[in-house]
């Protein structure tokens, strides 16, 4: 299986009483919060992190799309993979944006990805997503009615991008261009593995089995809570024919590894209260608007109890506020020793098929020095107990394919 | 859903689609489009209007009574369709009343076609960021209600899901469809450019608006006022909200044939 090392890049350092002085820690969060020198040392201490991931061994490393959010510090995600494309020697970079809507033309997607595989060495996974509502309608001002439709389109043009041969016009509904013809064209041919991070829409299901896309289901409650909508994904590929490839799967879980239960419990409940507290301090205000959901997905949602199941995880963005035991008993977090991590991880992909799993080893205000030690420990103790998984069944069709060694290029050491 | 007893029903077909037409009473014609969700069952303010005219009540797609929003992305698609729903209901150069998003449609009519005397309802279509338009789609569902309407009996009579639990579902699932065009025609603010084609009304016109709007500030009508060329009069409703037409029917409907019969 694969083990790809996730950061949200959250800002650190949310006053205490911040969900009660403020509403929201995304659309509207207080500018006055952001400190941009404290900003400095935390994206640099981000970029540690995920260079100690690959440093490591994990398998990729992952990056992702938010505006106006104090738990994501990523509007611009390309930024963030091309200074580790430099940085960074084997692992497959993993861009969980870029939410193709938002962009004007989305020419500027197909080009901005082809420059991180060829920086890279060809070694980008290109996520599209549609983007959250607060991130899309909210943030970015975009028509909720009209959001997945740009985003199709939006697909549509990045794909002919990187598959056409010559210029080429694109008349779409909402995009014209006269001439398209990026330059440069990514590595990957036809083009990079395309994994589409999504909640639990049958629609979303559909289009990633027929387009042969891996689905990700990026919720923040956890294996319990998400076995429904996985199995309600497989239900889907089995209808749709096809197969149960683990590969076409990929998963976010939060982890924390100590040399003990007791030490991790101690170690990472601040860090897991800061985020499941502060970090999903959403206003209800900014979750809903007209449109955004489908009128198909709706009414699945209001006529059919399976659609129900899936569509309401036990946790949703806004909803009680957990203490750290009951994160660790639903299953938000998975915390113990080694063995017990890797137990329980095992048990996570095996029940959820799940072999892209995407790991969130950095969260909330956990600092650089646990970070690392949580991954240090994870690479070394936890992932030889599963990393074999599903690998004498199954083949990852979706996973990046680098140049060899010998044609890679070494960037050079710092310093004369 | 069938006609309510004493209404003429009819489909006219725009963009390929059908649009419910309600129509009552005799008289001279007038139009109405109505604020979302639509008019999902007759109303006290056209009942009252029924009695000196024949009210005339064509479904926008996307609100109650009609599908067909989805083909409407720029402004002309708006406009057009705006157009040809007045044509098709028979209301050229009629009478016209609208309210909230549908008083922005009426005002687009009325800046392009023929239109004798026009009504506007707290309508959508202007936006000044010194006094903002609120943002009812950063709201609570739940507080809705107390956001659009100052008579919660009657915002609940007129838009309220019937008691049967089937019907009750399929009526949320109108409501929320209704409320995506809504969405997709004033998201983020309601400003389609209206303000550079307000000049092209020239008919008298009604600026009509609850004083406890809560949507979009009273003070708007005169912004409105400014800006047609038409002789125009403002007249607010003490007690009513955005919706004036369900918080205060007879006050509402009274106004408008004051103005009308004039």
């Amino acid at each position: 299986m694969k083990l790809l090392w996730f950061h949200l890049m959250p800002y650190t350092e949310l006053p205490d009483d911040f969900t009660e002085k403020h509403e929201s820690v995304w659309v509207d969060i207080s500018a006055e919060l952001f400190d941009p020198a404290r900003a400095h040392e935390m994206y640099n201490d981000f970029l540690d992190e995920l260079e100690v991931a690959d440093a490591c061994g994990f398998d990729g490393i992952c990056v992702n799309e938010h505006h106006s959010n104090g738990y994501g510090m990523m509007p611009s995600p390309n930024l963030m993979a091309a200074a580790l494309a430099r940085r960074t020697r084997d692992a497959a970079i993993v861009v969980m944006g870029n939410s193709l809507a938002l962009y004007n033309p989305p020419t500027r997607v197909a080009e901005e990805f082809a420059m991180l595989d060829c920086i890279s060495g060809g070694r980008l996974v290109a996520g599209f997503p549609v983007g959250t509502p607060m991130d899309t309608c909210y943030a970015y001002g975009q028509n909720p009615s009209q959001l997945r439709e740009r985003y199709y389109e939006a697909h549509d043009l990045v794909m002919k991008c990187w598959t056409s041969s010559e210029t080429f016009s694109f008349q779409g509904r909402f995009n014209q261009q006269r001439y398209v013809n990026p330059w440069p064209r990514p590595i990957q041919k036809p083009h990079p593995p395309v994994w589409i991070p999504g909640g639990g829409s049958v629609e979303t299901w559909r289009w990633c089995a027929e387009m042969d896309y891996v689905y990700a289901y990026l919720s923040y409650f956890g294996y319990q809570a998400g076995q429904a909508t996985m199995n309600g994904f497989w239900n889907a590929m089995k209808e749709l024919g096809k197969d149960r490839n683990p590969y076409r799967a990929g998963f976010l879980q939060f982890v924390g590894v100590a040399e003990t239960e007791q030490e991790a419990m101690e170690l990472y409940r601040e860090p897991a209260e800061y985020f499941f507290n502060r970090c999903l301090h959403v206003s209800p205000r900014f979750v809903m608007p007209p449109g955004y959901m489908s009128e198909a997905s709706m009414r699945a949602r209001v006529t059919s109890q399976l659609a129900q199941a899936a569509a309401r995880p036990q946790g949703e963005i806004g909803a009680a506020r957990p203490d750290f035991e009951e994160m660790v008993a639903k299953g938000y977090v998975v915390i113990g020793s080694p063995d017990q991590v890797a137990e329980k991880l095992r048990e996570v992909a095996v029940s959820l098929n799940v072999g892209q799993l995407m790991l969130l080893l950095q969260y909330g205000n956990m600092r650089k020095d646990l970070v690392n030690y949580n991954t240090e420990l994870f690479a070394k103790q936890v992932r030889p107990q599963i990393e074999g998984l599903f690998d004498s069944d199954w083949e990852n069709h979706w996973w990046p394919k680098p140049l060899s060694d010998p044609e890679r290029a070494r960037p050079r050491e710092l310093g004369i | 859903m069938s006609a309510p007893t004493g209404i003429d029903e009819r489909t006219v077909e725009i963009n390929g689609q059908a649009c419910r037409v309600w129509e009552k009473g005799s008289g001279p014609r007038v139009g109405y489009l109505s604020p979302a969700p639509g008019v999902p069952r007759w109303q006290p303010f056209l009942e009252r209007l029924s009695e000196r005219r024949r009210v005339v009540v064509p479904s926008i797609p996307g609100l109650f009574g009609a599908t067909g929003h989805r083909q409407l992305d720029d402004t002309a698609d708006w406009i057009a369709m705006a157009l040809d729903l007045v044509e098709a209901s028979g209301l050229r150069g009629q009478e016209l009343i609208g309210g909230s998003i549908g008083g922005m449609l009426a005002a687009e009519v009325a800046a392009f076609s023929e239109v004798s005397k026009l009504v506007l309802v707290a309508p959508y279509g202007l936006y000044d960021p010194e006094e903002p338009v609120s943002d009812p789609f950063a709201s609570p569902p739940q507080q809705q209600a107390q956001l659009y309407s100052e008579n919660p009996a009657a915002f609940l009579e007129a838009f309220g899901p019937p008691p049967d639990e089937d019907a009750a579902q399929e009526f949320m699932l109108l409501a929320y469809r209704a409320s995506e065009t809504a969405a997709r025609l004033v998201w983020p603010f309601g400003d389609r450019g209206l303000r550079k084609r307000l000049h092209r009304i020239t008919c008298p016109t009604l600026l009509l608006w609850g004083s406890r709007d809560r949507v979009i500030p009273a003070s708007y009508a005169k912004r409105f006022a400014d800006g047609i060329t038409g002789p125009t009069r403002i007249r607010s409703l003490e007690t009513a909200g955005h919706l004036a037409a369900i918080d205060a029917p007879e006050a509402a409907a009274a106004a408008v044939l004051e103005f009308l019969d004039a």
